[in-house]
């Protein structure tokens, strides 16, 4: 907890800033407008969270969204009845995306960002295939009420956020962090590291899903949906304090780096600040994010020296 | 595992260009400005900065503008139920250097890209009008996927290839000029949607064209809404020559009137953050009294901005795609829908097989660009087609509709 202090701090600032020029965010509407808003890249920021955290990335979500959007339009079709079974079926594709991920990189041993860079390619390929640029479909009202209405959306948010702290709480996420920290101690002594990654992976695929999910129905289909989620849910989790290479950090940070990157672009547009340069602001704070770990580092830990048991033995 | 950053962060200058990675080109007087300029109106583009709608683009070029809002209320020549054969003032030119005997013809297409609904719906409505002329033989088609350089070596390979007739539906002007010149010696060139700057090319065919857009969608809400009403203006992304005239004449008309524009946005085509733009500008402003958009992609999202806040929707603008003309009717919206017709990629076969034949074509093929108004949104809304669909493809009594463009039939 004493991790997430910085980054709460920071979003403190700018949701202060944001009530300062835009007093009706003070309102429960307003806020919880904000909140939906920010829902899709804090569950995304969640799952990151699980597979950065272990030591790996995971930069197929962007397209895993766009994915499960354009798949949803497609067999849904206006279909009011359709629903409850295409949401069954989108979180089983995340499931399965996720799980072929972790397989590639934990069985096959091909590092994750070159796991999830082709499976991005592979996604995105596909889709584009399949729709030719055009999705074709319809999403039903009863779908785009998880996205659109402003309750469901935060419930939803809340439940996964709640799902994410215990499950970092339980035995799993105790594990989890060992394996980001020192592998090959964690596998020495007794993790079944290649169980617990697959599970990371499984469980980041889910959070695109529902993401995706959100994020059609507030917005409806289109085929650009996911574009560049990836990267926004890293600069989420890095902005959280969450070290990349694994081992520290907490998902209640990394949730809270998400909401602090929604809020700075929510600022950046009250400011009227054009919207190229949101993606500027996004390299600045990832740089500056992970620089000011880099920094602060040494005067508070000992100087660490990961990944090799021998070294440390 | 390490991570390594340099890598990530290329990974993400990448991403950054791909997104942003539309192309543009420089200003250029197009031919078509001989075409209507004598019956121009006086230049309603002032540049008084007042209306909050900024400067002027740099791809604003007046003589263009002026002819493009005269040619809205010139009447088009040819069968008034077959616009993709009508053009407006033509000044036709003689064919008869291409004239080959009857048949069979090989066509060749090199085209821009089929990456988006509206170059779906052409290319669809393309092959149709192929279908229809037992004389083609053959269209040989090559997609450039939206890449200039691909585009150039298409022509290049095309030439190779024996073609009786080329189309070039170009990616970006003035690169794509010099290969065109270069097709031109060999064989009968066909331009459309996008022109170079050449005069080489037998025809060049396009609807009125962006300034006609613009202007239609700004005169309306200027129309509609009381001075002083506060007027949001939606545009996909900068430094396009095509989306910027719209845009530029759009300004023209709301520096002329009495509205407040009170910010002009960029969605990059995206319904999610055109959502979220027009969500905060309700929250800054209180309310927004019209939205102005320099295409429908995001139309729909921006209707359900208004409807998520709680607040009516105020007069606004979009285009002829389905999903919009369904919402516009459902919700009884105060609305307007310039087009860019897909019927357009009929036209260039048509004049293929003309010029193939002898007979004459204009040098600039203008073809009429209606907009959907309230009074005619019956006609173009067809519920049984897919919510991407351009209404105006001409397609309706082709072989194979509605099933080819995705429709149900009934």
């Amino acid at each position: 907890m004493k991790r997430a202090l910085p980054i709460l701090a920071v979003l403190a600032v700018l949701l202060a800033a944001i009530a300062i020029v835009n007093p009706f965010f003070l309102e429960p509407a307003g806020f919880l407008s904000f909140v939906r808003r920010a829902a899709p890249l804090v569950i995304l920021a969640a799952g990151q969270y699980l597979v950065i955290v272990s030591g790996e990335f995971d930069l197929s979500v962007g397209s895993l969204v766009t994915v499960e959007v354009v798949v949803a339009a497609r067999l849904i079709d206006g279909d009011e009845a359709a629903t409850w079974p295409v949401l069954a079926l989108l979180i089983v594709l995340g499931l399965f995306v996720g799980l072929v991920n972790g397989a590639v990189t934990t069985l096959l041993r091909v590092p994750s960002f070159i796991t999830t860079l082709g499976m991005m390619l592979v996604l995105s390929g596909a889709v584009f295939l399949w729709t030719g640029g055009a999705p074709r479909g319809a999403l039903s009202q009863a779908f785009r009420m998880f996205g659109r209405q402003t309750g469901w959306a935060v419930l939803t948010l809340v439940v996964v956020a709640v799902a994410a702290v215990l499950l970092m709480r339980a035995n799993f996420g105790r594990t989890l962090i060992a394996i980001g920290d020192n592998e090959r101690a964690a596998a020495l002594s007794g993790v079944r590291v290649t169980r617990v990654r697959l599970i990371a992976f499984t469980l980041s695929g889910v959070s695109a899903a529902v993401a995706g999910i959100l994020l059609g129905g507030f917005a409806g289909v289109s085929a650009q949906v996911g574009q560049g989620l990836e990267f926004q849910a890293i600069t989420a989790v890095v902005l959280g304090g969450v070290v990349l290479g694994g081992g520290r950090g907490t998902v209640i940070a990394a949730m809270a780096g998400a909401l602090t990157l929604e809020a700075l672009f929510t600022l950046l547009n009250l400011y009227g600040v054009s919207g190229a340069l949101k993606f500027t602001v996004q390299g600045v704070v990832l740089i500056a994010a992970v620089a000011a770990g880099a920094i602060r580092l040494p005067f508070l830990d000992a100087p660490k020296v990961k990944g090799d048991a021998h070294a440390v033995s | 595992m390490r991570f390594h950053r340099p890598l990530i962060l290329a990974a993400a200058a990448l991403t950054v260009f791909a997104v942003g990675g539309c192309t543009s080109d420089k200003p250029s007087t197009t031919t078509a400005a001989d075409a209507g300029a004598g019956t121009a109106p006086p230049a309603a583009a002032s540049t008084a900065p007042a209306s909050g709608t900024g400067e002027q683009s740099k791809f604003f070029v007046q003589a263009d503008y002026d002819a493009q809002l005269a040619m809205r209320s010139q009447t088009a020549e040819g069968p008034a139920d077959k616009p993709w054969e009508q053009a407006i003032a033509p000044q036709m030119v003689s064919t008869a250097e291409y004239k080959k005997k009857d048949g069979p013809y090989h066509l060749c297409f090199s085209n821009a890209a089929v990456d988006n609904p509206w170059r779906q719906v052409g290319w669809k409505t393309m092959q149709a009008e192929v279908a229809l002329h037992k004389e083609i033989s053959e269209l040989t088609a090559l997609d450039a996927e939206g890449k200039d350089d691909k585009q150039i070596s298409d022509i290049a390979e095309l030439q190779a290839k024996g073609c009786d007739a080329l189309i070039v539906s170009p990616n970006t002007t003035a690169t794509l000029t010099p290969a065109v010149k270069g097709a031109c010696g060999k064989v009968p060139v066909i331009v459309f949607d996008r022109g170079v700057e050449t005069d080489c090319p037998v025809t060049f065919i396009k609807p009125i064209g962006g300034y006609a857009f613009g202007a239609d969608a700004a005169e309306f809400l200027v129309e509609k809404v009381p001075a002083g009403g506060k007027i949001l203006a939606l545009r996909i992304s900068p430094g396009v020559d095509v989306l910027e005239t719209r845009w530029s004449a759009a300004k023209a008309a709301f520096d002329s009137s009495g509205l407040q524009v009170v910010g002009v946005e960029f969605t990059d085509g995206d319904a999610a953050k055109a959502k979220g733009i027009v969500n905060d500008y309700i929250q800054r402003y209180g309310k927004l009294d019209g939205v102005w958009m320099d295409s429908g992609a995001t139309s729909v999202a921006v209707a359900e901005a208004f409807e998520d806040a709680g607040v009516p929707v105020p007069p606004m603008t979009g285009e002829d795609q389905q999903d919009f003309l369904r919402k516009w009717k459902d919700d009884g919206l105060t609305a307007v829908a310039p087009t860019y017709p897909t019927y357009q990629w009929r036209t260039p076969i048509i004049a293929a097989l003309k010029i193939l034949k002898g007979e004459e074509v204009p040098k600039v093929w203008n073809l009429p660009q209606p907009k959907i108004t309230a009074e005619t949104l019956d006609r173009y809304l067809q519920p049984n087609m897919p919510p991407l669909h351009y209404a105006l493809c001409g397609c309706e009594g082709m072989p194979g509709f509605p099933e080819k463009w995705g429709g149900k039939k009934g």
